[in-house]
């Protein structure tokens, strides 16, 4: 996606100096956006100042920033933060392994391959609390689980997933979801790579790792960058898995930040440090896009450059 | 497509048949869960969780006539909202795309950035002023409300994706028919939307998934009017009770759609795809 | 046998029909009545009836939201804290109709049950159980009707019991519990010993292990609200369950709430389950239960403590929000659906009074028929709810009121915290002594902000 802020540039001279029909075609949407973001926003943001219990309309004192205080100096944030960060990079990252595997893989020719892509894409398809049932009932359950029967039926002891390895649980069942997605786009990148660079690469003897590493490679990264925002975006508010196959335990093994948010506000009815913790996830998903666009950015000058 | 053909060898032909082999096993074992699932569908509660698994089995159809009874409305809802949302995020999100890209000014990057952030509140986080809101302005147990909540949701999406691909467009093709004294609808549907095409359709395809797979807000701001597919789901779970076979049958019906319609616009998506960003 | 329910009601309606026009009935137009309810059983086949109930009331209308537990707790307290005004009935517990009749949420049943004198005189007040009533009190008011009530008991397979030559006291305590399961778990054949909840949540693993600090002679807070997890008593009822679970457990224990658990006693893998006596009747149906003829039932265990709170108190009731506007109307429907009438309907359409709602009249537990259909357990779930003392539940005294819970509008958050805790000393993430610690400190936090600690 790096490519709307060359574009950007690059299109600068090219527009025309009446800027009105522009702003009308623009002010639709913005104004749309602004009063249904920015009004609850700015709603959170004050209720973040308040101690506001939604099952007690009797205290709701203001207490400023308290809430905040409070948020950053409890040392049960910092695995919340934790849970939250590996949650989302290993998700990414084993999406885009996997995504770019299955996408090679499926780029040849094969028997029914239309079939077998179609069924591959099928998780992405189902609702999250779907999906965490599933997992949770019929495969991860040690005794009803079907990874559970498949062990003990090569003579392994059943794994207790959901208490053991709950965080990896977590992120089986997400990656399962995601994956199809990362395919999806990579795939279609791999199909648009012009056959002339590849035809050439052949001509002059590369190997198929070559071809891999010095043509493939550099024609995914902007695909690379589609996965990783959007999913990005998507897996800092996942707390619908979290939510029914561990209820973010046990202790707090499995609590990202998202699952708090939900605690504090329908576990606890705390709506002021539900608030307020929204607002911090706010700020923390912006720096985070921020450091990622930095990051793609230079390497896209790089790559213009090179 | 690769054109080259590679001359035929034995082991070559071994290695294709194993790679086929191979990506049939991982596409089927990623579908596996699912088929399980739909197959429970068709159990007692009893045989849901039998251990050894129950295979062979006599298919009931129970959980099937109990999943009917309440559908129709709640597929009602879903498609208005999903696909109500979706023609709304591009009836909006579309021109403020094309703007952002032929008539840019130094403010379209920072606000194409607020646009995405505007998708980062986990939205837990603002459901009780939502809540207010919805109440204040009637729109609670509506499917209106529903459809105006996920067009929040997925407007962000079409401006952030279609910017993108009309971001892909040549210059050039604008440029000539500026030269020609084009007008500014001319540019816009005549010349803009046409290229696009593929990828509005691949957009589309994420907006309703997105929308037809949303549980929070239907859950927190419908009630029995205007309640989705994702709130009849939750009629099929209890604290009390097994309803694993009961609650397949009406998942079964829930993705029977969406998946069929994804199905059917995947070449749709992929096609769209290769036009747009990740050339 | 839902069909059969939709002709006898559809006849109802047709017959009330010509009725309603004869008397010329049709001039008012008719009000809706939105309720909210829970995904459980007994709630269903209230929604099934509601033909019944509008042909007897034609100029009422019922709408119906039906969803789990959870789910409906947190959207029917949004609406009602911001006074939305969505629902006219709502199905809330023990724990909540105190803390909401506080907030000046509830409708008081008293006088609305003055305002309809004909009620008052048919639905017979004193035929409710009365723990169960006084937990439903606040300020010595009503504020909600039970639909249906439960307390804890013991479950158990006795075709275990017998293969392994033991016998199932009807009042176990804790210790003899212990030493059954150590002679019936038998992983390698896929059969536990005991099945307790696990899954973290106050409604869900600490609404069992309260009633075990309970009897074992702990309690949360003392008189002046100093929170005592750390006390002896938390740690060796925290020791017995993580080390009785992790010795003898069912696995997936941190997963495991009463579904979990019903799956694994149903199929019959399972050696003994503690938990809501409501499963008695999911484990005498052939349709959920492979155990029918074997599942034998006893009282909730009791531990070296105290033999008081060993068992909870729960009830699923009816509620009028303030903010309803057809208070009238929707009260009609609740002192039908929680009437002496309706629990005989259910027998009468479900075809056996083993499935009525049960918990909350004298007069279930004096009818033949149904000690004749439930005899197995009508016994031990009357006894267990009438000595469930919500005021009276511990060793030594406290200052809130609940079994199973502290009725303070904190404890959803606190029990669900130590809950968390509770959960992690079991999956090994923590220790007993460091999950007693964080947990006390949580309750400390409570009591302090609360302002419950002067």
């Amino acid at each position: 996606m790096t490519v709307q802020h060359r574009s950007l540039k690059k299109k600068k001279n090219a527009g025309r100096t009446s800027k009105l029909p522009a702003l009308l075609l623009l002010a639709p949407a913005l104004g749309f956006l602004i009063l249904t973001t920015q009004v609850p926003f700015i709603m959170t943001i004050y209720y973040s100042l308040f101690r506001y219990s939604l099952v007690d309309p009797f205290k709701r004192p203001f207490i400023g920033l308290e809430n905040y205080v409070t948020l950053f100096t409890d040392p049960l944030s910092v695995p919340v933060l934790l849970n939250t960060l590996v949650l989302v990079l290993s998700v990414i990252a084993l999406t885009i392994i996997f995504g770019a595997a299955l996408a090679l893989l499926f780029n040849r020719p094969f028997f029914g391959r239309s079939v077998a892509r179609t069924l591959l894409i099928g998780p992405f398809f189902i609702m999250p609390v779907i999906t965490a049932l599933i997992w949770k009932n019929s495969l991860l359950n040690p005794v009803f689980g079907l990874f559970g029967m498949a062990s003990q039926a090569l003579g392994f002891e059943a794994i207790d997933w959901l208490a053991q390895y709950p965080m990896v649980s977590i992120i089986m069942m997400v990656t399962w979801e995601w994956t199809p997605f990362a395919l999806l786009i990579l795939l279609t990148s791999l199909q648009s790579l012009p056959t002339d660079q590849l035809e050439a690469a052949r001509l002059d003897g590369a190997s198929q790792l070559q071809e891999f590493w010095f043509i493939v490679m550099p024609h995914w990264t902007r695909a690379f960058e589609v996965v990783v925002l959007l999913e990005a975006i998507f897996i800092l508010q996942i707390y619908g898995e979290i939510y029914i196959a561990t209820s973010g335990g046990p202790g707090l093994a499995t609590t990202n930040l998202p699952f708090f948010i939900f605690q504090k506000a329908f576990g606890e009815y705390s709506i002021g440090m539900a608030s307020a913790a929204g607002v911090i996830a706010v700020v923390i998903a912006n720096i985070m896009t921020a450091l990622f666009l930095r990051l793609v950015n230079r390497n896209a000058t790089l790559e213009v450059k090179s | 497509m690769i054109a080259t053909k590679p001359p035929t060898y034995p082991w070559r032909t071994a290695k294709n048949v194993a790679l086929a082999l191979l990506a049939w096993v991982i596409a089927l074992t990623f579908f596996f869960p699912i088929a399980w699932m739909i197959s429970s569908a068709f159990k007692t509660e009893n045989q849901a969780f039998a251990t050894p698994p129950v295979i062979i089995f006599q298919p009931i159809f129970d959980n099937f006539s109990l999943a009917f009874a309440k559908y129709g409305p709640a597929l009602k809802n879903s498609l208005i909202a999903a696909i109500g949302s979706t023609l709304l995020s591009f009836l909006l999100g579309l021109p403020a795309a094309f703007s952002m890209v032929f008539y840019p000014n130094s403010r379209s990057r920072s606000t194409l950035l607020w646009v995405i952030s505007t998708k980062m509140m986990p939205p837990v986080g603002v459901i009780v002023p939502l809540y207010l809101i919805f109440k204040d302005l009637q729109l609670l147990d509506t499917i209106f409300g529903l459809t105006l909540m996920y067009t929040t949701m997925n407007l962000p999406l079409v401006i952030w994706m279609m910017h993108s691909y009309l971001s892909e467009i040549p210059i050039e093709i604008l440029e000539a028919a500026r030269v020609d004294g084009a007008s500014l609808q001319h540019e816009f549907l005549r010349i803009a939307m046409p290229l696009a095409a593929p990828g509005i359709a691949s957009t589309a395809l994420l907006c309703i998934i997105f929308a037809w797979n949303e549980a929070f807000f239907a859950l927190n701001l419908t009630n029995v009017d205007g309640a989705p597919l994702s709130v009849y789901i939750s009629g099929f779970k209890t604290t009390q009770g097994l309803f694993w076979a009961g609650l397949s049958a009406a998942a079964t019906l829930v993705i029977l759609p969406v998946m069929a319609f994804g199905w059917s616009a995947q070449r749709q998506l992929v096609q769209g795809l290769t036009m747009g960003a990740v050339k | 046998m839902k069909s059969k329910v939709w002709i006898i009601s559809a006849g109802l309606v047709s017959s009330a029909a010509i009725a309603a026009l004869a008397t010329g009935a049709f001039a008012q137009s008719p009000v809706t009545v939105t309720i909210a309810t829970v995904n459980n059983s007994d709630m269903k086949t209230m929604e099934s009836l509601t033909n019944v109930f509008e042909a007897a009331n034609p100029s009422i209308n019922l709408k119906w939201n039906v969803l789990p537990e959870n789910e409906l707790r947190q959207k029917v307290t949004t609406d009602i804290a911001t006074g939305a005004g969505s629902y006219d009935v709502a199905t809330i517990g023990t724990y909540e109709v105190p803390i909401w009749a506080k907030n000046g949420w509830l409708n008081s049943m008293d006088a609305l049950f003055d305002r309809n004198a004909s009620i008052k005189a048919s639905y017979d007040l004193a035929d409710l159980l009365t723990p169960v009533r006084l937990g439903l009190s606040y300020n010595k008011n009503l504020y909600a009707l039970p639909f249906y009530a439960e307390s804890s008991m013991t479950f158990y397979n006795k075709a275990a019991f017998a293969a392994a030559k033991l016998t199932m006291p009807v009042k176990p305590t804790w210790t003899q519990i212990q030493t059954f399961a150590a002679k019936l778990h038998k992983p390698q054949n896929g059969f536990f010993g005991i099945c307790l909840r696990g899954l973290p949540g106050w409604g869900e693993n600490m609404a069992v292990f309260s009633t075990m600090v309970n009897t074992f002679g702990g309690r949360w807070f003392d008189t002046n609200w100093n929170a005592t997890i750390n006390s002896p008593a938390w740690n060796s009822a925290l020791t017995f369950y993580v080390n009785l679970q992790k010795k003898y457990g069912a696995p997936g224990a941190t997963g495991n709430g009463f579904t979990e658990n019903l799956t694994y006693m149903s199929q019959n893998k399972c050696g003994m389950w503690i938990d809501a006596t409501v499963a008695a009747g999911f484990l005498k149906d052939p349709r959920q239960s492979k155990i029918v003829d074997t599942v034998g039932f006893a009282n909730a265990p009791t531990g070296p403590g105290t033999p008081k709170g060993s068992n909870w108190l729960w009830s699923w009731s009816l509620a009028i929000p303030k903010s309803s506007k057809v208070s009238d109307a929707a009260f009609k429907f609740i002192t039908w659906a929680t009437s002496k009438e309706y629990i005989a309907l259910v027998a009468k359409t479900n075809g056996t009074w083993a499935s009525v709602p049960p918990g909350t009249r004298a007069s279930t537990y004096a009818n033949p028929e149904y000690k004749k259909a439930a005899g197995d357990f009508a016994g031990i779930t009357l006894d267990s709810i009438n000595r469930a003392d919500p005021t009276d539940a511990t060793k030594d005294p406290v200052p809130y009121v609940g079994v199973q819970f502290v009725g303070i509008p904190e404890f959803q958050a606190l029990g669900t915290q130590v809950g968390q805790y509770v959960a992690g000393a079991l999956a090994g993430q923590y220790s007993v002594s460091q999950a007693l610690k964080l947990g006390q400190t949580a309750a400390e936090k409570v009591a302090k902000e609360g302002g419950y600690k002067k």
